[in-house]
């Protein structure tokens, strides 16, 4: 593996919507590829025939079936008020989350 | 007089705690703990650091009522008056949340996590918050954007962690129980390395509602103790199917404290070889062997086991758990919760930047990790790569399991480590974790108890695992190891 370039990076960082500084790009890929190494020892192993697994029910059969038999009832309850949530958001009008202009006209 | 130097070891016992709030009042029992933290956590007692937020309007109310229901002869429940805090990735109402990051700086969650209602519920008095590694990502506490912890056993060394504030809190004695998180080794690794007894419960035997989630097919929430017996009691009041959370499993719960009366004669103990190679401290080996001997003296079988993927968990572990953060971490943006970048006029902008100004360099390097590992042309190499190891991690134990009850070995390589020592090097900090991940990634229950010291005097933990859901065997074997502890200490 010919190991992460600062280019991408900085293309990872932008999928992340993570903005970092010059001083930190090049100190990012050394430790990426630092980990990258280590994780290289997974391809001596042979998967061809492995199942993944995602989940710890995977492996115990227990997940729920795909007619969603085990599904709480769809009934409805009480929700968090939402005073409550907008009281502690960064910036609200009470009702809704602000935000920046997105679309510009 | 300082807390470490009370006889028989610092941490509070429950007994010792709901005796104290029975005696007295669970209201005075908050107000000593409350001085006890104020006197000795921060730098101008011993520095610890291990609380970031009281809640003292809420423990008081609690304390009271528990207080009322006590002097009327009632049953306050198994916790009565007890003092317990929780990692600071639990929402609690009436205490800030911050998992440790600078992202969430101040915001106060409008609602409780299951854990919490249910420590309450059983009469505990929740003190307050603890520190613990940023998004629980690390092996030292010392990624938390509010400073370091210190082992209260050893104050230039690490608690471990992530869940570091909890070991120290409840090794330093200022609570009788603490809550922590586990994805990686986080309960069990900051147990060993302070001295207490730590659990990881089966993934989905304990509800995670309410917790700020880090890689969601690994995070589990699981107690700190003083000793085994307090554990099977936590682990009682936490246990349990909860609507809130899909993936809490709707299967009986055990009589925790009933099951430790029944001795351990005849369990097949697996010791696998793996866990005793290149790396592992000798005192730690000496140790971890002598406890092994002991469960042989108490009529236990040993049997040599094999687990012979162990070697891929780290890699396999930091795969899957950074592309989970990597999305679960995507809703910290600047949206809903905590501070917001001044410093942007576009809403992405807003995104890059409220992100690049609240998490700290590890967080960011997982992040990358896991949006690198799910990203175009390396999906299939890395993250379903590790998908696939993780089955065969998993069928490692499933297959040991069919010939042993329980598997015992070392919690941790080495001692806990000096503050600073491995800061530098991710990988290195990672391989601290080299005994806890595999149980992970297979959802196997798992606990440390602590099982001597070196010659210096810092502890040394030993892991126990058990079958999916069988923390009833977990427990008693854990039990067996305590005891003999106690018995060759008083010789």
């Amino acid at each position: 593996m010919s190991g992460v370039s600062l280019e991408e990076v900085r293309r990872v960082a932008e999928l992340a919507n993570l903005e970092l500084t010059p001083e930190e790009e090049p100190r990012m890929q050394r430790d990426l590829n630092a980990i990258l190494e280590h994780v290289a020892q997974l391809s001596e192993l042979d998967t061809a025939n492995v199942e993944p697994m995602a989940q710890v029910g995977d492996l115990l059969g227990t997940l729920s079936g795909e007619a969603g038999e085990s599904l709480r009832a769809d009934a409805m309850r009480p929700s968090i008020d939402r005073k409550a949530v907008m009281a502690v958001a960064p910036e609200s009008d009470g009702r809704f989350f602000k935000v920046p202009k997105v679309i510009e006209r | 007089m300082s807390v470490l130097e009370t006889a028989g070891g610092p941490a509070v016992s429950l007994a010792a705690a709901r005796e104290a709030a029975r005696n007295g009042t669970a209201t005075a029992l908050a107000e000593r703990h409350y001085r006890l933290v104020a006197e000795l956590d921060g730098e101008s007692g011993l520095g610890i650091n291990s609380f970031l937020a009281l809640s003292r309007e809420r423990a008081l109310a609690q304390a009271a009522r528990v207080d009322a229901l006590l002097a009327k002869g009632e049953d306050a429940g198994p916790l009565a008056g007890v003092p317990v805090a929780v990692k600071d990735v639990f929402a609690m109402k009436g205490a800030p949340a911050t998992a440790g990051s600078k992202i969430l700086r101040g915001w106060m969650p409008p609602y409780d996590a299951t854990a919490v209602a249910k420590l309450e519920a059983a009469g505990a008095v929740i003190l307050g918050k603890l520190n613990c590694d940023e998004f629980a990502m690390g092996s030292s506490n010392e990624n938390s954007a509010y400073g370091a912890v210190r082992n209260p056993r050893a104050l230039d060394r690490v608690p471990g962690g992530s869940s570091g504030g909890s070991a120290a809190a409840l090794a330093a004695g200022f609570a009788a129980a603490t809550l922590g998180t586990d994805t990686g080794g986080s309960i069990r690794q900051p147990a060993a390395f302070c001295g207490v007894v730590g659990v990881l419960p089966t993934y989905g035997r304990v509800s995670r509602f309410g917790l700020i989630a880090f890689a969601s097919s690994l995070d589990r929430v699981g107690p700190f103790t003083a000793n085994v017996a307090d554990a099977a009691t936590l682990l009682g009041v936490l246990a349990g199917k909860d609507p809130l959370d899909a993936t809490s499993a709707d299967r009986p719960v055990d009589d925790y404290t009933a099951a430790l009366a029944k001795p351990v004669d005849g369990f097949r103990i697996g010791v696998p070889e793996e866990y005793f190679g290149e790396g592992l401290d000798p005192e730690i080996r000496a140790a971890v062997e002598s406890a092994i001997a002991g469960l042989q003296a108490r009529g236990c079988e040993i049997v040599p086991i094999s687990l012979p993927h162990n070697r891929y968990a780290i890699p396999t572990y930091y795969v899957l758990a950074t592309a989970e953060a990597s999305s679960n971490l995507s809703r910290f943006d600047g949206v809903r919760f905590g501070p917001r970048s001044q410093d942007a006029n576009t809403l992405s902008a807003m995104f890059r930047k409220t992100r690049e100004e609240g998490f700290g360099p590890e967080v960011k390097r997982r992040i990358l990790l896991g949006t690198y590992a799910l990203s175009a042309g390396y999906y299939d190499a890395y993250y379903r790569k590790a998908q696939q190891v993780r089955t065969l991690v998993a069928r490692d134990f499933l297959d040991a399991f069919a010939k042993v009850d329980a598997i015992v070995g070392p919690m941790t390589p080495t001692p806990p480590f000096k503050l600073g020592e491995k800061v530098d090097d991710p990988v290195a900090m990672y391989l601290a974790d080299i005994y806890s991940v595999a149980a992970s990634l297979a959802g196997i229950c798992g606990m440390s108890v602590p099982c001597g010291t070196t010659k210096d005097g810092l502890p040394i933990g030993v892991q126990i695992m058990a079958r999916h859901f069988d923390e009833s065997t977990m427990l008693r074997v854990g039990l067996a190891i305590e005891t003999n502890v106690a018995e060759a200490q008083t010789k």
